[in-house]
């Protein structure tokens, strides 16, 4: 299956988030993926604020059933939460379970004004309401393919296809 | 691997019981994940959901605050639910046995027992007791172990110090009756520490302790000499009263910590205390309040690596 080159959909998400923004937007990419694009958006969109980053381990609504992930990442917000202008990235969006985490993970940190969701690939199959302000590209891919974004030696991103039963899937 | 019962069939953690045995990727995920909790105890909210609905139960037959409080405070950032015994005070003194009262607050439905006991091997017995979704956490048991607190002092050392393997670290005072000093024994050894040094007066060494893969030294001037990090223990009041030691006064004089002591390990030496710590007896109050101290920060990663510890167990 042909795959969308990732880098042009991230510079196509940058040129249309940067109409919809100010210097008070921030960043926050959740790991692993998420947070590689949001890297980049805040770079390239000259954002003056810190980028963040969450890992949503510890707000997961699958703890019980697959325990804790053997490499939780620290999250790190280092602005102001309360009241702020927010932009989540996440690189694959599908059920919205994982944006549920991270929302639930940001208000622990404050009251956000707002938060906008933008993601690089939407692959439906949503089992929560939760709806992106930015797609990259709409992919329909069956059940046990699992995509994930994956950065080279020379920070170039790209989309890779896994069979499901081979890897855990976020 | 299947000998070590704190250990499932698949290998992951079930009970926390001891740092002797367990393999290092262990010991380096409960560091690890530790990290990541530190962050959460600096925010406004210092609380996740991940343990919502369980129940924490702390089981504490020998009297303790401070460690039965950082376990408490770590359950509750967990968003666990926390009940607090000291049997010492209840049904054990009614006359009820341990497995008893461990039955009985199973039919609580507890899903976590967290256990302090003067016995060693007491939290062992209620680990083989238990049904298999239950946890115990080994909070002291007699002479043993004291696996949580080995754990908190590797991280701090850890936090400031990066690198295990090049690390000589040295510890200081009653080995003899000293769970924490086997738990941070075990745990610095698994993580790779060359030398691991200790320092006391033969009375108050294990005979055979070498076999630990120790150092062993009896003078202060010798055991600090580059020494990285130094591990103080706490001098217990009623050794005094069984005859190991002349006084406070002499012990103080040849193993209290004082910053002439101190000026023989390296300049960038730390120093850690697990607490409650004995001023003027095995530390000086310039070397406890000094800049090369550590105490405090311990006590903030302490509840760090509690909930690290208590969040892998209840997901296995």
């Amino acid at each position: 299956m042909l795959l969308p080159d990732a880098e042009r959909l991230l510079a196509d998400l940058t040129e249309r988030i940067r109409r919809e923004i100010s210097t008070d937007t921030a960043m926050v990419g959740i790991h692993t993926g998420g947070a590689w694009l949001a890297e980049r958006l805040q770079r390239d969109l000259k954002l003056p604020l810190p980028l963040g980053t969450l890992d949503i381990s510890f707000y997961r609504d699958d703890f019980d059933k697959i325990g804790l992930h053997a490499q939780v990442r620290p999250s790190d917000i280092q602005f102001e939460v309360e009241g702020s202008d927010i932009i989540l990235v996440d690189d694959v969006l599908y059920t919205g379970r994982t944006i549920r985490a991270a929302i639930n993970e940001l208000f622990d940190y404050g009251r956000p004004g707002s938060i906008r969701l933008a993601t690089l690939i939407d692959r439906g199959g949503r089992e929560l309401p939760i709806a992106p302000q930015y797609v990259g590209a709409v992919l329909a891919l069956p059940a046990d393919k699992m995509l994930a974004l994956e950065k080279s030696s020379t920070d170039k991103l790209s989309l890779r296809l896994y069979d499901k039963a081979l890897r855990d899937n976020d | 691997m299947t000998n070590n019962p704190q250990l499932n069939k698949s290998g992951q953690l079930q009970h926390l019981l001891t740092t002797e045995g367990l393999p290092a990727p262990i010991l380096l995920t409960i560091l690890d994940t530790a990290e990541s909790f530190v962050g959460v105890t600096e925010r406004d909210v210092k609380k996740v959901p991940i343990l919502r609905g369980k129940s924490v139960f702390n089981l504490f037959f020998e009297p303790s605050t401070r460690t039965r409080t950082t376990f408490e405070i770590a359950a509750k950032r967990l968003s666990a639910d926390v009940v607090n015994l000291n049997i010492a005070a209840s049904s054990q003194s009614k006359g009820e046995t341990l497995l008893d009262t461990v039955n009985n607050l199973s039919a609580m439905h507890a899903d976590m027992f967290v256990v302090r006991h003067s016995q060693s091997g007491a939290a062992h017995l209620i680990a083989r007791h238990v049904k298999p979704e239950i946890h115990v956490i080994n909070a002291g048991d007699g002479r043993h172990a004291h696996p949580t607190q080995g754990l908190l002092d590797v991280f701090t050392i850890r936090h400031y110090k990066r690198d295990f393997r090049s690390l000589r670290v040295a510890i200081v005072g009653d080995i003899l009756h000293s769970r924490v000093a086997r738990s941070q024994i075990h745990a610095l050894t698994t993580l790779g520490v060359p030398e691991v040094r200790v320092i006391g007066p033969k009375t108050l060494l294990p005979s055979k302790v070498e076999r630990l893969g120790v150092h062993v030294f009896h003078q202060m001037a010798e055991g600090l000499k580059d020494v990285d990090v130094l591990l103080m223990l706490r001098l217990q009041n009623e050794r005094m009263v069984s005859a190991r030691l002349p006084s406070k006064e002499e012990y103080f004089k040849y193993y209290g910590l004082t910053q002439e002591k101190l000026a023989l390990a390296k300049p960038d030496a730390i120093v850690l205390h697990p607490g409650p710590m004995n001023r003027g007896v095995e530390i000086d109050s310039a070397v406890a309040d000094g800049k090369q101290s550590v105490i405090l920060p311990q006590v903030t990663f302490g509840i760090a690596v509690r909930m690290a510890v208590m969040a892998i167990l209840a997901g296995h």
